[in-house]
C-alpha cells in the first residue's frame, strides 16, 4: 500500500462533501483500497497526474489518501484517530507533504470548524472549495478569495462532481508541493484564552514521542489540545503514550474543580472565530428560497408517504437481491458445473480429479456465486447512501430499531439477510459504531437466508402433509412460519446481545440530513468494485480453504471393508444384467458405493462422534453428517443427505427418490427416524445454527479476527441445540 | 422552573442555545456540530413516528433523540 518517491497529500473534509468523488476525479481509475491496520475502515490511496502546466519545477504526480470523513479530528476510537493521525503521519501512517481540505461551501460555517484543527497543526495545506455549483442555486456567494486571505491558505474552487475548477486545484497542489504556502508562522487563527492557553502547555510538556523534532510550539499545542478533547477515563484511542492520559487527566480534573469546561471553551472559540469572519467571505440572501431537496424530504419523511415510499425501496432491494441476481448466479453455478465437467473428462478419473473438480473448482465456484447479491447490494447502498436516503431511511426508522437496540441503519443489512447473510454483514459498514456493526453482524445470521429455502422445502415436502389449515396449505404455512420465525429470533437476539455481551454506554444518535444529490457514477462502480474486490480476497480466500477442508473430510479416508466389499460384487451386477437395466443396477451401485465412502470418510466418522451430542435433538449420526457437509452451504446438505442415503448427489430438495428413502429410514429400535416432530427439529435447528463456513469468513473479515466469528458459531450452535432439544423432548414426551 | 429545552420546541419553533448538556462524547459532538451556546437552532420536522428530531443549525439538517435533545437548553 505505500507508494514511495512522490508526494504525499491527504484528502480530509467532514462527510457528504464530495471528498470521495474528487479522489476519484483526481486519481483517475488508478485508486486502490486497502485496510487501516487493525481496524476495518477503508483505506483508499491512488496517484494523481498533477502535470497541467509546462513549469517542470512543479511536482507531476503524486500520492493521494482519500481520509475518512469526519466532523472533527478530536477522536474516542481508534476509528475516529484515523484522520488526525494521516495528517500528522501518526503510528502507521507517513507524514504527508500537504493536506488538501475538501469544504463543502453550501454548508461553509460548520465545514471551517475542522479546516481551522487542520490549520492548527501548523502542516502545509490547502482548501478545495468544493460543491461550488450547488451554491449557484442556493443564491449564496462565497468569496474563495476572502477566505484564503482569513484562513491564511490558498482556497480554491471547484465541483467535484461537474469536474469544474479540478485544473486549477491539480496546479495549486503542485506549486504547494514545491513552495507550501506554511499557514502564516503559526496556524492558529484563533487565540485560546490565557487559562486554556497555560492548560495547553501543562499538557505540551508530556507529549513526548508524540512530538516529533522539529515541532513549533504552536503545533505542540495543537497536539496537546487534541489529546484534551480525545482523552478520556474511557476512551478507545490507541497508542495514547501513559504520561499524556495522565497529564491530559489531570488538567481536565483541575479544569472541571475551577467549574470550567475545557470542551466548550475550544469549540466556542473556534465557531466564535468562524462567526465574526463569516461576513467577509460569505453572503447569503435575506430570504432563502426553499430548496428543491426540502420539497423532496416533505414527502419522503411524511407520516404515510414516508412509509410507502421506504417499503417501495426495500422492497426493490430486496427483490433485487432474491430474483434479480438469480440469472446470474444460475449463470456462475453453470457455468462451474460445466468447466466441472469439462476437466472430469479431460482428467484421468482418480482422487486428483476429484480434488481439482469438487474441492478447486467446486470452491472457486462457491465463492464467486455470492457476487451477483453483493455487486447488487452495493449498487443499491450506494445510490441510497449517495443520495442522502440512506440517512432518511435511518431517521424514519430510528424508533423503532432503537427499542431493539439496533442503529437505524442496521434495517437494511437485515433486510438484505433474507437473501444472504455474506453481502449483508458487508453492508454493516454503513454504521459508524463499532458496537452497532457488529451487533448487527452477530444477529444477520439468523435471518432467514436464501440458502435455507431447499433444506426446508426438502424438510417440509418429505415430512408434512399435503393438507390445510384453515383452509391454507400447511407446507406453505410452515415456510411463512419459519420466515417469521428467523425474524423474531433475530429481533430477539439483537435486544438480548445488545444488553449483555455487545452492553456498552447508551449513545446518542447524531444523524445527518444531508440534501439530496444525484449519485456520480465513477464513485458507485469504484465503490462496488472495491467491495467486490475485498470479498473476493480476503473472505474468499477463507471460504475457499473452508470448502477445501470440507471436501477432504468428507473423502478421506478412502478406502474400508464396506467400500471393498460392495467393489466385489460389480462383476456380478455386471453379469446379472444388459443395457439400460445393467447401467441402472450399476449406477445404484456407484451410489452405494459413494454413501459407503462418505460414511466410512472422516466426516462420518465425525458424524458417529457426534451422534451422543445430537442425539436428544431426534437427529442420528447420518443426519449429522449431513449437518457437517452443510457448513460449505445450507444447500449442501440437500446433496450430502443423498450420498449418505446411497441415493447420489444429483438429487435436489424436490427428489421424490431422496424423500422416500427418508421416510423408510429407521433408528435401531424401528421406529422411523423421521417424522414430523424430527422434521421440526431440524428445522428449528436449521434457522438457528449458523451452518455456514462463508457466513464466518465474512464476520472474520469485518471484524478483523476470529474472536466474533467463533463467537457466532458458538452462540448460534448453542441457541439452535437449545430450541431443537426442548422441541423434540417436548414432542416425545407429549407423544408426537 | 428549569429552562426550556430543545426537546420542548414545535415544529419550525427557534430558540437560542444556552447550555448543551449530557454525556461527554455527546455533548462535545453536538457542539462540533455548529450547536453551541449563542447558535440560532430550529426545530424543522419530528419523525413519524415520533422520535428522532429534525434540527437546523447553520443551515446544515442534523438529528437527534428527543431524550438528548432535552439536554440542550434554550432562551427563546
Amino acid at each position: 500500500m505505500t507508494l514511495p518517491e512522490v508526494p504525499r497529500v491527504v484528502l480530509v473534509g467532514n462527510p457528504n462533501t464530495g471528498k470521495t468523488t474528487l479522489f476519484n476525479r483526481l486519481t483517475g481509475a488508478r485508486g486502490r483500497v486497502g485496510n487501516y491496520p487493525g481496524i476495518t475502515v477503508e483505506r483508499s490511496v491512488g496517484r494523481a497526474s498533477l502535470s497541467v502546466s509546462t513549469d517542470t519545477a512543479a511536482a507531476s504526480e503524486c500520492a493521494i489518501e482519500d481520509v475518512p470523513g469526519c466532523y472533527s479530528l478530536a477522536s474516542r476510537s481508534a476509528e475516529e484517530q484515523i484522520a488526525i493521525d494521516a495528517l500528522l503521519g501518526r503510528h502507521d501512517s507517513v507524514r504527508p507533504d500537504l493536506a488538501v481540505v475538501v469544504v463543502d461551501a453550501t454548508n461553509l460555517e460548520r465545514n471551517l470548524y475542522l479546516t481551522l484543527q487542520v490549520l492548527e497543526l501548523g502542516r502545509p495545506t490547502l482548501v478545495a472549495l468544493n460543491q461550488m455549483d450547488a451554491l449557484r442555486g442556493a443564491g449564496v456567494e462565497v468569496d474563495a478569495a476572502a477566505l484564503s486571505a482569513c484562513l491564511g491558505v490558498p482556497v480554491v474552487p471547484i465541483s467535484a462532481a461537474r469536474a469544474e475548477g479540478l485544473d486549477a486545484l491539480r496546479a495549486a497542489i503542485a506549486a504547494q508541493l514545491v513552495s507550501p504556502t506554511l499557514p502564516p508562522s503559526d496556524g492558529w487563527r484563533w487565540a485560546p484564552s490565557d487559562a486554556l492557553r497555560t492548560d495547553l502547555d501543562a499538557v505540551a510538556a508530556h507529549l513526548g514521542d508524540e512530538r516529533p523534532e522539529g515541532t513549533s510550539d504552536s503545533a505542540a499545542r495543537a497536539l496537546a489540545l487534541w489529546a484534551l478533547m480525545s482523552v478520556d477515563a474511557d476512551d478507545e484511542l490507541e497508542d495514547v503514550p501513559a504520561a499524556l492520559r495522565l497529564a491530559v487527566l489531570d488538567v481536565q480534573r483541575a479544569a472541571r474543580a475551577a467549574g470550567r469546561d475545557l470542551d466548550a471553551e475550544a469549540i466556542a472559540a473556534r465557531y466564535a472565530f468562524i462567526d465574526r469572519h463569516a461576513p467577509a467571505f460569505v453572503r447569503r440572501p435575506a430570504v432563502a428560497p426553499k430548496a428543491w431537496s426540502e420539497r423532496v424530504d416533505t414527502w419522503l419523511l411524511h407520516p404515510v408517504f414516508g412509509f410507502v415510499a421506504f417499503l417501495a425501496i426495500m422492497f426493490t432491494v430486496f427483490q433485487a437481491l432474491f430474483a434479480w441476481s438469480d440469472p446470474a448466479i444460475g449463470l456462475i453455478e453453470a457455468a462451474f458445473a460445466a468447466v466441472g465437467g469439462v476437466a472430469r473428462a479431460q482428467l484421468p478419473e482418480g482422487l486428483a480429479t476429484d480434488f481439482v473438480v469438487d474441492g478447486l473448482i467446486g470452491g472457486v465456484g462457491s465463492v464467486l456465486v455470492f457476487l451477483p447479491q453483493i455487486v447488487l447490494l452495493f449498487t443499491f447502498i450506494g445510490v441510497l447512501e449517495d443520495t442522502g436516503y440512506m440517512a432518511r431511511a435511518a431517521f424514519l426508522m430510528d424508533r423503532v430499531m432503537n427499542k431493539i437496540g439496533l442503529h437505524g441503519r442496521a434495517f437494511v443489512p437485515l433486510l438484505s439477510g433474507y437473501a444472504c447473510a455474506v453481502p449483508a454483514i458487508m453492508a454493516t459498514r454503513t454504521m459508524e459504531r463499532r458496537r452497532d456493526r457488529y451487533l448487527t453482524m452477530m444477529v444477520v445470521p439468523l435471518m432467514t437466508c436464501s440458502a435455507r429455502l431447499p433444506v426446508y422445502t426438502l424438510i417440509i415436502g418429505a415430512l408434512f402433509p399435503v393438507g390445510a389449515w384453515l383452509g391454507l396449505p400447511t407446507q406453505g404455512l410452515l415456510m411463512l412460519g419459519m420466515y417469521l420465525f428467523g425474524t423474531l429470533m433475530a429481533l430477539i437476539a439483537a435486544a438480548v446481545l445488545g444488553r449483555t455481551v455487545l452492553k456498552g454506554p447508551r449513545v446518542p444518535l447524531i444523524l445527518e440530513l444531508p440534501p439530496f444529490r444525484r449519485p456520480h457514477l465513477g464513485s458507485l462502480a469504484r465503490l462496488v468494485s472495491s467491495r467486490a474486490r475485498v470479498f473476493l480476497s480476503e473472505a474468499g480466500t477463507v471460504i475457499l480453504a473452508g470448502s477445501v477442508v470440507l471436501w477432504a473430510i468428507l473423502t478421506f479416508p478412502r478406502g474400508s471393508e464396506e467400500v471393498t466389499a460392495l467393489e466385489a460384487t460389480r462383476p456380478q451386477v455386471e453379469a446379472s444384467s444388459e443395457g439400460e437395466a445393467q447401467a441402472e443396477a450399476l449406477a445404484a451401485l456407484d451410489a452405494e458405493i459413494a454413501g459407503a465412502r462418505l460414511r466410512n470418510s472422516l466426516g462420518g466418522r465425525i458424524g458417529h462422534a457426534i451422534e451422543p451430542l445430537i442425539e436428544p435433538l431426534g437427529f442420528d449420526w447420518k443426519i449429522g453428517v449431513g449437518l457437517l457437509g452443510a457448513f460449505a452451504a445450507r444447500e449442501v446438505f440437500v446433496s450430502t443427505m443423498g450420498v449418505v442415503y446411497g441415493v447420489g448427489a444429483d438429487v435436489d430438495e424436490e427428489s421424490a427418490t431422496l424423500r422416500e428413502r427418508m421416510k423408510a429410514e429407521r433408528r435401531a429400535d424401528g421406529r422411523p427416524v423421521y417424522t414430523p416432530l424430527t422434521g421440526l427439529s431440524l428445522l428449528f435447528f436449521f434457522a438457528l445454527a449458523c451452518q455456514c463456513v462463508s457466513t464466518l469468513a465474512a464476520i472474520k473479515r469485518e471484524t478483523a479476527g476470529w474472536r466474533w466469528p467463533l463467537f457466532t458459531l458458538a452462540y448460534m450452535t448453542a441457541l439452535a441445540w437449545a430450541v431443537s432439544f426442548v422441541t423434540w423432548q417436548v414432542g416425545t414426551a407429549l407423544g408426537a | 422552573m428549569s429552562p426550556p429545552t430543545l426537546a420542548e420546541l414545535r415544529p419550525e419553533q427557534s430558540g437560542t442555545v444556552t447550555r448543551v448538556g449530557g454525556e461527554r462524547a455527546f455533548r462535545r459532538r453536538l457542539m462540533e456540530l455548529g450547536l453551541v451556546p449563542g447558535t440560532r437552532v430550529t426545530l424543522r420536522k419530528v419523525a413519524p413516528l415520533g422520535d428522532p428530531l429534525e434540527l437546523e443549525v447553520r443551515g446544515a439538517r442534523i438529528s437527534i433523540r428527543r431524550r438528548d435533545a432535552a439536554s440542550v437548553e434554550l432562551e427563546r
